[in-house]
This record gives structure tokens, sequence and C-alpha cells, in this order.
């Protein structure tokens, strides 16, 4: 018998069903490799997305891994209260790491209530992945978030000392991932890295997963500071020349609140947002992350010194 | 739901170092308006900083600051593009035969293979390099930019000559598929807008060529694979079996094989995702219930028939990426093909394949990035395809025991379009 047969791996179905075999594929690929597997836990709609995939992979069994939240403390309370429920409706064992402990111990130092804590999280996770021994951390990152992850490989090697070395990763040829490493060094796993914005809201739609509020369109005080509407609560306090206003926005990403831009949006359901993010012209961290701004190798920096 | 879903091609750009492949890339983004505002605007600050000009194309993505201060791609990277007719999956590849391994990296998942060719310079012994590990990996479906047509002033000659090189070589490389496009990336000129300067070309533009086509379909002739990953357990205490269904969709009712332990038995159930389905389609992360309760583990293989080859004895294609070369001394390295891993030891080297001619010399060693013809012996038994019958149940990775790289990428069998030297 001779057919012909395309030799895309993924042939015969549609892009998302691919999207999401592939990730199952990786995510029982490494813990089927990896002797201590955890995943990372934002609250943010890849972990979101990466959590439901999870479950998805290992069902009727629960988890076989825990779920690790590196806490900036400057959070959105909505995403604080997605978090814990989202772990107890996964059934999985949630480890929280404060970077106000790293703080506190001295490993990093405070810059200060108001400024961003979004760089100390790389000490505090990798304090955590050596404490809890972990030797394969699970991220939601996606390659089409920025110029340096486009560069990542699906596991991505990690030296003793966390560091990625994009000059000398590992070749990764086909689906044939490979997880293993010496005592102290550990790898990154990717599930969403060929997954773009879009894919995740229409993944999202499908399937129903639960996001917290604040990425739909509401109403809330912000201030514009540095091309960005900032949301005023504890973290962000308006300056002397800012104004105050009431706007209807929604969040794009999640992250350290003090530095975690809304957009003005009035998409208020998913297939309001599907059709939002469809038409952006500007990419989800450009349009929400003032620290990706400020230096054109921001995302290689962090991630040589152990970042997400 | 407000956007359709639609079918993927994932390609790889391939070419020697300086014929443009990321500028390529880079305009056929930007002119398909699929680079966010900011990113542009990041590409133009950091060319006018490195004083390049107003919009370096090639920063689009070559993002690593190593990369922009040299001016050359270093790894892959990967790019995600929308068209009107499908979802694009770019694998922007180096050039440089040291970084060979990355650009194996980018295309043994590709479809497709986008090749730039500077039409000056005609086709280098890169360029054919890389077709021929383009191939190797088995790509099938080429789209050939033939590039820089305005150093040359359109001429029509300059870009026969190289479609006539490129053609033959193709040919020879077992291509289903070659279409080629004169270009100019720096312009934009038949990338993504059609140019008026070539007026005797009336073929297609880089864009409507990806969109057209088929991927270079595969002659094959084997079964169903489903390499077992991961035992599940069902409510009533039943087992299920989960891994990527390959080579053909799997049913509830098919008689299958289980490998190497030659067990036949018959498909109980398919489940997804905790969903219960009739048919398991290529690419799709199933776990199955058996009839039999039989042991099966992690490393074994489900098949139909015909089935593949249980053995611990393969000839295999290998492109070398270990920093010290692989000689003649008969060793030890780990082997992991499927969900299997397995010590292995490199009985022999055939010999090396020379790109150029296509023949196989006899070597006394493989060094970094040389591609050679191996016997090896594996600890425990494979269950393998030829990997011109199946990229998954064909390929493995060779891995190195104490610091766990990666040093070679595997292909069971001979190339077919080597020929033995002297």
């Amino acid at each position: 018998m001779t057919t012909l047969a395309p030799p895309s791996t993924t042939a015969g179905l549609n892009h998302l069903d691919a999207l999401e075999s592939h990730a199952l594929f990786i995510l029982r690929e490494v813990v089927a490799e990896c002797e201590r597997p955890v995943l990372l836990f934002s609250g943010g709609k890849d972990s979101a997305v990466l959590l439901h995939l999870a479950a998805k992979a290992f069902a009727p069994l629960g988890l076989p891994f825990p779920v690790l939240h590196v806490d900036t403390g400057h959070n959105f309370s909505e995403v604080l209260a997605f978090r814990d429920r989202a772990a107890v409706r996964a059934g999985a064992r949630l480890i929280v790491a404060r970077v106000q402990d790293s703080i506190d111990r001295g490993r990093v130092a405070d810059p200060g209530d108001l400024a961003s804590r979004n760089r100390l999280q790389s000490v505090t996770l990798l304090d955590a992945i050596s404490e809890h021994g972990f030797d394969a951390a699970f991220g939601g990152a996606r390659r089409d978030e920025d110029k340096a992850r486009a560069k990542e490989r699906v596991l991505s090697f990690r030296d003793e000392f966390g560091q990625w070395d994009p000059r000398r990763q590992r070749p990764e040829l086909w689906r044939l991932y490979q997880g293993r490493v010496n005592p102290g060094e550990h790898v990154r796993a990717f599930p969403l890295s060929d997954w773009t914005e879009l894919d995740v809201w229409q993944y999202v739609a499908r399937e129903g997963v639960d996001l917290p509020s604040i990425y739909f369109a509401h109403e809330r005080p912000v201030v514009a500071r540095d091309g960005m509407w900032l949301a005023v609560g504890e973290f962000v306090r308006p300056r002397d020349d800012e104004r105050v206003e009431s706007r209807t926005v929604r969040f794009r990403t999640v992250g350290d609140a003090t530095g975690t831009g809304a957009v003005l949006s009035n998409a208020r359901t998913i297939d309001e947002v599907v059709a939002e993010v469809a038409a952006a012209t500007v990419s989800e961290r450009g349009a929400t992350r003032g620290d990706d701004r400020f230096s054109e190798t921001s995302m290689e920096d962090r991630k040589r010194e152990g970042y997400f | 739901m407000a956007v359709a879903t639609k079918d993927v091609l994932r390609l790889a750009t391939v070419g020697s170092v300086d014929d443009g492949k990321s500028t390529l890339i880079g305009r056929l983004l930007v002119d398909t308006r699929l680079v966010a505002d900011d990113h542009l605007d990041a590409v133009a600050a950091a060319s006018e900083r490195r004083g390049v000009g107003e919009l370096d194309l090639s920063f689009v993505t070559d993002g690593l600051r190593a990369e922009r201060e040299q001016g050359i791609t270093i790894d892959v990277a990967y790019r995600y593009a929308t068209t009107a007719t499908r979802k694009l999956v770019i694998a922007d590849c180096p050039g440089h035969v040291q970084y060979t391994r990355n650009m194996a990296t980018g295309s043994s998942t590709a479809d497709l293979a986008l090749v730039a060719v500077d039409v000056a310079a005609g086709l280098k012994e890169q360029t054919r390099r890389h077709l021929v590990i383009a191939a190797l990996l088995g790509v099938r479906a080429f789209v050939v930019a033939v590039n820089k047509m305005d150093t040359v002033e359109w001429s029509r000659t300059a870009y026969e000559r190289v479609v006539a090189e490129v053609g033959v070589l193709a040919t020879v490389l077992g291509a289903t598929s070659v279409v080629a496009v004169p270009v100019s990336a720096l312009y934009g000129d038949n990338v993504v807008e059609r140019s008026l300067r070539a007026p005797w070309y009336a073929g297609p533009t880089v864009l409507e060529a990806l969109e057209a086509s088929d991927a270079g379909a595969w002659e094959r002739s084997c079964g169903s694979r489903l390499p077992i990953q991961w035992i599940l357990r069902q409510p009533g205490g039943g087992r299920s079996y989960a891994g990527l269904v390959s080579g053909e969709a799997l049913r509830v009712g098919d008689a299958v094989t289980l490998l190497p332990a030659g067990i036949e038995t018959s498909i109980r159930a398919i489940h997804y995702g905790g969903r219960t389905l009739e048919e398991a389609a290529v690419g799709l992360a199933a776990d199955v219930e058996l009839d039999d309760a039989t042991d099966a583990g992690r490393g074994d293989l489900i098949a139909t028939a015909p089935l593949p080859r249980v053995t611990r004895e393969l000839e295999a294609t290998v492109c070398w990426f270990g920093d010290d070369p692989l000689d003649q001394r008969g060793r030890r390295l780990r082997l992991k093909h499927t969900s299997r891993t397995t010590p292995v030891r490199v009985r022999e080297l055939e010999g090396r394949i020379d790109v150029g001619s296509l023949t196989l010399t006899r070597a006394d060693a493989l060094a970094t990035n040389e591609i050679g013809l191996v016997r090896l012996t594996t600890a425990e038994p494979l269950v393998v395809d030829e990997y011109r019958e199946d990229r998954v149940t064909g390929s493995f990775v060779l891995v190195d025991e104490v610091t766990h790289a990666t040093v070679a990428a595997g292909m069971v069998g001979r190339p077919p379009f080597v020929t033995v030297g002297r």
C-alpha cells in the first residue's frame, strides 16, 4: 500500500488542535524525562492556558507536579484571587516564592515600594528552583512575544547558575526533546512556544478557559505615564503632574502592577477580545510592559540572568 | 468565533550567509503588515543606532545583541504569520557553516525550504550544502528566491542561470516541487508586491508561492505509528497509552501490533484530553486502550501494518554536531529514538558524505558539522522505519553521556541521492 501523505506531523488537524497536541506532547515528554518538574504560574492568560493543557495531558489523573508562583508582592487583587481558585480547580499543590523574602534575606536590594520588581523575580525563581531541587520548569512564554524569546528552544537548557546562553543552545531536532541535565542544572520547557497571542485567545474562547477579570474591559481610575495607562491603586500613585481619569480599559498582559499598562478597550467578552487582538497593530509587550522599552535587549539580558 | 482556523505550513529559510535570508523574511513580514508597529519602530531605532541605514530588515528576525553587532544570524528565529489562506511558521535559519546545527534544528520540522540565492554570486558551496541538508532532513518542496535582482539590472539571463543550477540540484535531491521567483528583498520586488521591473516574469510572488505550495507530499508505504510516551489509568482500572499519532490515523477496532514484543491486539478505545473518539488523526496527542491487558511501557510502539522493523543494528545518516570529532573508536553514546533512550555504540564510520559531489567517501573521522554514514549497535531493540518513509520513527538524536549535550542528528537508512565514491 502506498499513500501520499504530507510530511508534516500535524497534517489533518486544524491549527488549534495541532498546537494543543504539540503542547500535550511536550508536557508528557518532560514529565517522563525529568525527575522533578514544576509549572510556573503567574495567573496570567498564558499560564492559565498552560495549566488547562497540563490538566488535559494527564486526565483523568491529577497533575504530576506542583505549581510555583513567583510573587512580586505587586499584584492585582483579581489575579491573586484567580491564582488561588485556578490551583484548587486543577487540584495542584501551589508553592508561592516571594520576592519580599529575597529582599528581607538580602539576596536582592529593595528598589522601593513603587518600583518594579520584575527583574528581581529571577533571583527568587532560581532560589526556589534550587531549594526544591526542580530539574524542569514549565513556562507559558511564547516566541511571538519578543525577539529574544523568538530564538529560544522548546526545551531550553540552564546551567548551574540558571543562565541561558543564546550562543550555545542545544540542537533541538524534530520533536526529540531531550531534557536530561546534571545536578544543579535545569531545563525550562515552553509548551506554548509556537502559539501567538491570537492563538491563545482563540483557544481560551474554544475551551472556555477561566481568566482573571482584568483581561476584559472595565472602568478603572488610570494615569497616563510613559505612553501607557497605569491603574491607580496601592502600587501606582499619581505624581504631581498627572491627572487621574476614569477610563474603560483591559489588560493584555499581567505583570508587576507598577509597570504593567492597561489598554483602552471596550472588549467585554471573549469574542470581542479575539476580534480586538486579531486587529491589533501594537504587540502585547510593547503596549503594556514598561521595562521592555528601555533597552534594545532588555528581554535577552533578563533571560540570560535566569528570567522566565 | 471571530477568526476561522487555518492550515499550517512550516518553512525554514535556507542559503548561504549574506544572500539575504533574514532580509527576505523581514520584507515578507513588513509588507504583509505582520510586524507590530512598536517592533518596527524598534527595528528602525536599532538600525539608526548601528548606522546601517533607515531600516535594516534583517533586524526583524536577528534579535540577539551579537547578531545585530555582527550582522549575521546565529540561531534560528521563529516567526508566525497569518496570510489570507494559511498560517506560516517561519524558522529563519543561520547561513554560516559553524551554525549548521541550528540550521538543522530549524529544517528538521519544516515542510518547505525557502531558499535565498544571490543572483550575482550564483549557487555557492554553502547554499548547496544547505539544500542537501534540508533534503536529507526530508524537505521536498522548495521556493527559491533569486535575490538581489536589482544588482544585475533585473537580467533575465542571470536569473535563468541560477534557476537552472538550482533546478538540477533539486531534481537530484528528489524535490517534488520547485518554484523560483526573481526578487529584490531589499526593495520589496516580488516578495509580497508584484514588481514592475521584471515584465518577463509571469510567475507568483514569494508570498503567493508559499500560499499555493502543497508542502511536498511524501510517498510512504508504512502504517500508523503510536510511540508510547506515558501511561494513564482510566476510571475502572484500565490503562491507556499516550503518544503522538504519526503516519496514518488510528481507529477503534484497528488490528495493531505492540512492538518490540510483537503482541497482536486491537484498539479498544481512543481518548483525547479526557474525551472519547472513534479516530485519532495524525498529529493528535491521543491515548489508546488495547484489547488485551498487555504490559506495555514508555518506549514501546503501537503500529498497524505494514509494520516497522525491530532491530539493534542500524545503518544511518548522521549530521555530527559534537565539538570533538566522531572517529572509528567505537564510541559509546546515548540514543533517543521516539520515546526510547538507550546506550549505543558507533560500530563503524562507513564514510563521509561529500555535499559537493554527493558521494560517500572513506573517512577516519567526522568533524563538527560533517555528514556521514554510520553503523550503530544499540543496547535495547529499536522499532524503526526508514527516515524517507516516516520522519518520526526514522529519526533519532545522539547524546553525550556525560554532558547530556545533543551531538548528532540521525536518520535511519542511506540517502537515495548519495553514490559510493572512492
